[in-house]
């Protein structure tokens, strides 16, 4: 890594000095995309912050956060976005370990186009696995209608289908990386198939789990399609109760507040992350 | 290979069967086989019919279609552009300035895009700039979403780069702008293909930022199809839905089109 961007910076010019015009040239060409995203993404958010401090009564308090941390609705939605996502990360995590090993060492006739279709699948919205549910599902569904999608259990589920695959794409191209003759040493060694899932593959895919775990943790955070197609009541997220309120409910410091407490949980989670996978040296 | 004894491969494939089948393949195939159907009580659906297609090709549906086309095209040039002048422009940088642009850019991927809908939505909905109501709004929304999934294959593409092609190019006094665009640049084309693609395809299926801030007259796919299920109508639903995933995967072949010939320069 180091080496790397170090063979890739400009290599620095004789007549370059400390101060020198050509010394800021960088930081100029660094502007303008600096600038679009201030002012199409910083700045909406700060105005976000900002309106979640502004009550409809007026003035400036923390009004907002007090209601809507005193509502058993907002508790109710934190407590399921995080376990659902948690849940659903841990079973991405065992699914698609299991799914990627099979593809990569176990080869089958037709493991190739498997993982082609795995390519396509995440190019599809997500909503629609909550579609497919609910003719299976749902009011009148093939497997019988007892109400299972308006569960916590049905959202799991559809997040397990839908974010599976995000996990079993860098598994896989950290798969291809292995040599296999490690495998074929350790089995004429004697290990056993566990034995050597355990002790050889897994750590080399450590940094592709973490990778692709995170980042599913975070899209399951933030996940609202599937939620909101379930059309359930029972299941309130955070990012739904921040619709609910804005769009439905017209509240929008109520929703601002939300979106904040929203915003603080993901980034914070992003952040730990990339320093946890910056330490891990992946 | 590491199962050797070929009962136990068989066993092995058995499982990955069991497992895959149901939650990967069969909800495509239940959306599928549902927008030929007029019902489905049974196991499997009845009816066979072609009547969702022909709601789902014209009138408002078409409208969705090439409002989902034009916003999806619009986002990924305007994202790719964007994320890919951010990711040259850090790579120049020195360590430190470059991760706190690059994490900058990485921003709206962990930020729920309920709420970038929302932020674009509150901004935008007041001077100076008025863009609520129109479908530049929802063309924002789109770009700021997708412009973070641009930069970072663009910037991973380019810490893969052989800096000896550039390198070379300069010493034999090529000026800067051209070593950006006859050198680096096509040496680039596969990714920001790749990531045009993803763009498209991210931008095509966007239903979360999109429900916030959708004016009447540019609604896009997704919303239609959230509107028809809300209404019950799930069999046309799913038929706008097919549309909406073969209109993506068109796409999607036609950019790795290009990238398969550029590859071959």
């Amino acid at each position: 890594m180091t080496t790397d961007s170090a063979l890739r910076a400009v290599p620095a010019r004789p007549a370059e000095r400390k101060g020198s015009p050509r010394r800021w040239t960088p930081h100029l060409w660094a502007l303008p995309p600096v600038a679009l995203l201030a002012l199409f993404f910083l700045y909406p958010l700060a105005l976000v912050v900002r309106q979640s401090l502004r009550p409809d009564t007026g003035g400036t308090s923390l009004k907002p956060y007090a209601d809507v941390f005193a509502s058993e609705a907002f508790r109710h939605a934190l407590w399921t976005t995080v376990w659902l996502a948690l849940a659903a990360t841990a079973g991405c995590l065992v699914l698609g370990f299991l799914l990627a090993l099979v593809i990569a060492f176990v080869p089958f006739p037709g493991a190739k186009p498997v993982a082609r279709f795995i390519d396509v699948y995440l190019s599809f919205p997500s909503f629609l696995i909550t579609l497919a549910l609910l003719f299976l599902y749902g009011g009148t569904g093939v497997v019988g209608s007892f109400q299972f999608l308006t569960t916590p259990w049905g959202v799991l589920l559809a997040e397990v289908t839908y974010f599976t695959p995000f996990v079993m794409r860098p598994l896989l191209g950290a798969f291809a990386q292995l040599d296999t003759a490690q495998l074929e040493a350790a089995g004429s060694l004697g290990a056993r198939a566990p034995r050597i899932v355990r002790q050889v593959i897994l750590p080399e895919a450590l940094p592709a789990l973490a990778a692709g775990g995170s980042l599913v943790l975070v899209l399951c955070l933030n996940e609202f399609g599937i939620v909101l197609f379930t059309g359930a009541k029972g299941v309130t997220t955070l990012p739904v109760l921040v619709y609910g309120k804005a769009i439905l409910e017209s509240d929008y410091p109520g929703a601002c507040a939300v979106a904040v407490v929203n915003v603080l949980i993901s980034v914070g989670l992003y952040g730990l992350y990339r320093v946890v996978s910056r330490r891990a040296g992946a | 290979m590491l199962v050797h004894s070929r009962k136990a491969r068989w066993a092995v494939w058995a499982v990955f069967l069991v497992l895959f089948l149901p939650l990967f393949a069969l909800p495509l195939l239940v959306i599928l086989g549902a927008s030929f159907a007029t019902h489905w009580s049974g196991a499997l659906p009845s009816g066979p019919t072609l009547d969702h297609y022909r709601s789902a090709t014209r009138g408002e549906a078409l409208q969705a279609l090439t409002t989902s086309l034009v916003t999806a095209v619009a986002a990924s040039l305007l994202a790719l552009t964007a994320g890919t002048w951010a990711a040259l422009a850090a790579a120049a940088l020195k360590k430190r300035h470059r991760r706190v642009l690059d994490a900058l850019f990485v921003l709206p991927v962990a930020v729920p895009s309920v709420v970038v809908g929302l932020a674009v939505l509150v901004a935008f909905s007041q001077p100076p700039l008025l863009l609520n109501g129109t479908r530049w709004i929802v063309i924002t929304a789109h770009t700021v979403l997708v412009t973070a999934f641009a930069h970072q294959s663009v910037s991973a593409a380019l810490t893969r780069l052989d800096p000896a092609y550039e390198q070379a190019a300069a010493s034999l006094g090529a000026r800067p702008a051209y070593v950006l665009f006859r050198v680096r640049l096509p040496l680039l084309l596969p990714s920001l293909t790749a990531a045009a693609g993803l763009c498209f395809a991210l931008s095509m299926g966007e239903l979360s930022a999109t429900m916030m801030l959708y004016p009447p007259d540019w609604t896009p796919l997704p919303v239609l199809i959230y509107a028809a299920t809300d209404r019950g109508v799930l069999f046309t639903g799913s038929a706008v839905a097919v549309v909406l995933m073969a209109a993506t995967l068109l796409v999607l072949f036609a950019v790795s089109r290009v990238r398969t010939r550029a590859s071959y320069r």
